[in-house]
């Protein structure tokens, strides 16, 4: 069922909270759960840790069972090699830095364990503080402690609960170099809960995209942000550019196709399972809209121009956010985003005619009865 | 001075400490983790001996120590002899007077602990044993010194109830509280302003160690 080391998790239950996960995470893969606050993100982890009890579900960690509860098994936490790093660290205020690293070392002898823990506080940078408490370290210090605890024990899996979300911006950045550093020497699953995107792209080989405690999708970051399963999924990552279509040719061998939307007709890739005459939902990520400059007016050569009108232009650092009401449905705007210097050559200002083009290979079709989703 | 009156009383508080610290990790642990149905309603009983007056509390646990209680039948036949009027007896409802001043404390003391933090302490490998001794014990320890310096101060001072139960037996159950009246009565202002003030000064002197040492446990745990 797991691969050699890895990880495979299926958590099912009603009530309290309601839960449908099921995924697997290899040895050394980074595995990224997102999904807003109260999807039930947390809860997973938690089950996998063994601090919480699902009414049903398996975890199985390389060849251990940790939770079965078709045979009633239940391994108890403390019995369950995990490293957690909690959200709010939950270091032992009333122990060193040292001390919490070597309270997960039980089994050991005092001196290896302090020579160990010497050494994990070392490769986190933190020499020279291990007599340090808790509360005399910054937020960056004590997330840091929280990593070298939680691998003391040298863990089958290791879990981090939003470990960033209690640090500044300028910490976080260290800390993902960091952890990015650190994972080329982590031989075990590794499982990252979080509610940012960008971070869960930045750190993790795949994403799961969890909805209501329901896994809906899983891939590498990069598909799943540019090509979700489902509406439901391109929302909750984000995707902005979400409409409603009708396929209204195809040629068969290419799969490539002719969609119309609100009246406007867009060559498109088509993907299996969806024929002439279907209606389907699509999307097109932010980067597949392309402004065209003002200097060299579109002649229909380009990709699937739109023309429209600039509903706002906001400027946020180097960024211009744009919004862009298509000619053919003002009621249908598009959303995209340039370079402020971009968006200031061409004039780009609320109520000034504008065009885009929207690339045919950043339109993603999404047949409607996707909506039930993966994994079940 | 009644010396003998102030080696009781002492002894009676360390014998109440003695079997309240366990009690009162218990049942504080149990109340501070665990929600269930009836959970008010239990922390309502342990409150009770704060509102009750003391004679009134002392005369339903008269009526429950008594030879014709079943606890009283049990204890006489148990131990031969009968458990009101006696130092053991004297002990018991001690320990049940002090319940909530044991309790409420700790309680506080383990509520104040973060679940993540206990969380942690499993994740970390700690059985629920270890994780008691090594991480929640220390962590609630301003609320079981609290509970503890309260239950014996309190156990020192109470007159109403003791008298109830115990009645003024030297050496057995006159307690100094009940010595100090007892000097009143007999126009002894010496002897009674004596123990007053050594009284007023074992009390002083445990609260003002307890605030000194829990200042210096919040400072480290910050």
């Amino acid at each position: 069922m797991t691969t050699e080391g890895g990880l495979a998790v299926s958590l099912h239950q009603q009530a309290p909270i309601p839960l449908a996960a099921d995924f697997a995470c290899a040895a050394g893969e980074v595995l990224a759960l997102v999904g807003p606050s109260g999807s039930g993100k947390s809860t997973i982890l938690r089950s996998i840790a063994g601090t919480y009890r699902p009414q049903a579900g398996q975890v199985q960690v390389n060849a251990e069972t940790w939770l079965d509860s078709a045979r009633g098994l239940n391994r108890p936490a403390h019995h369950r090699a995990v490293g957690m790093v909690f959200q709010s660290y939950a270091l032992f205020p009333h122990m060193t830095a040292l001390g919490n690293v070597m309270t997960a070392m039980a089994k050991a002898g005092r001196e290896e364990r302090q020579r160990r823990g010497r050494e994990l506080l070392e490769m986190v940078h933190l020499s020279g503080l291990e007599s340090r408490y808790p509360a005399e370290l910054s937020g960056g210090q004590q997330q840091r402690v929280a990593v070298a605890r939680a691998l003391a024990r040298r863990p089958r899996a290791l879990l981090l609960d939003e470990p960033f979300s209690a640090v500044d911006k300028a910490t976080r950045q260290r800390l993902y170099r960091e952890i990015a550093q650190l994972r080329q020497n982590l031989d075990m699953p590794v499982v990252l809960v979080t509610h940012d995107l960008d971070e869960a792209i930045m750190l993790a080989d795949r994403l799961v995209v969890l909805h209501r405690g329901r896994t809906l999708q899983s891939g590498p970051p990069e598909e799943v942000i540019n090509r979700p399963a489902s509406p439901d999924i391109a929302r909750l990552v984000e995707l902005r550019n979400l409409f409603e279509g009708r396929l209204v040719s195809l040629e068969e061998t290419g799969r490539q196709g002719v969609l119309d939307w609100a009246g406007l007709r867009m060559e498109v890739q088509v993907p299996a399972g969806i024929g002439v005459g279907d209606p389907v939902d699509w999307v097109i990520p932010d980067g597949f809209v392309v402004l065209h400059r003002r200097d060299r007016p579109s002649r229909g050569e380009h990709e699937n121009p739109v023309p429209g009108v600039i509903g706002q232009a906001l400027k946020v650092g180097q960024t211009a956010h744009i919004t862009l009401y298509p000619d053919h449905a003002p009621n249908l705007p598009l959303h995209f985003s340039v370079p402020q210097h971009v968006a200031e050559r061409n004039g780009i200002e609320a109520g000034v005619g504008a065009a885009v083009s929207l690339l045919t290979k950043g339109i993603h079709l999404m047949p409607r009865f996707s909506e039930r989703g993966q994994g079940e | 001075m009644d010396l003998t009156a102030l080696w009781l009383s002492l002894r009676l508080a360390a014998l109440t400490l003695l079997f309240l610290l366990p009690i009162g990790i218990l049942a504080g642990r149990w109340l501070a983790y665990r929600s269930f149905r009836g959970k008010g309603f239990v922390e309502a009983l342990v409150a009770l001996p704060l509102v009750l007056p003391p004679t009134v509390f002392g005369y339903y646990l008269l009526v429950a120590f008594g030879a014709a209680s079943p606890l009283g039948q049990f204890w006489q036949a148990a131990f031969g002899q009968p458990l009101v009027f006696t130092f053991e007896g004297l002990l018991l409802a001690s320990i049940i007077f002090n319940l909530p001043f044991a309790i409420q404390p700790m309680q506080r003391g383990f509520e104040a602990i973060p679940a993540e933090v206990r969380e942690a302490a499993a994740c970390c490998g700690l059985s629920p044993w270890k994780a008691l001794l090594r991480v929640e014990l220390p962590l609630a320890w301003p609320g079981i010194l609290t509970a503890m310096v309260l239950s014996f101060a309190h156990t020192l001072g109470e007159f109403g109830i003791v008298l109830m139960v115990g009645g003024s037996i030297p050496g057995e159950t006159r307690t100094i509280a009940i010595a100090i009246y007892d000097r009143v009565q007999a126009f002894d202002d010496v002897a009674a302003g004596q123990m007053s003030a050594l009284l007023l000064a074992i009390s002083l002197a445990t609260i003002a160690l307890t605030f000194a040492f829990s200042r210096r446990l919040g400072r480290r745990l910050g």
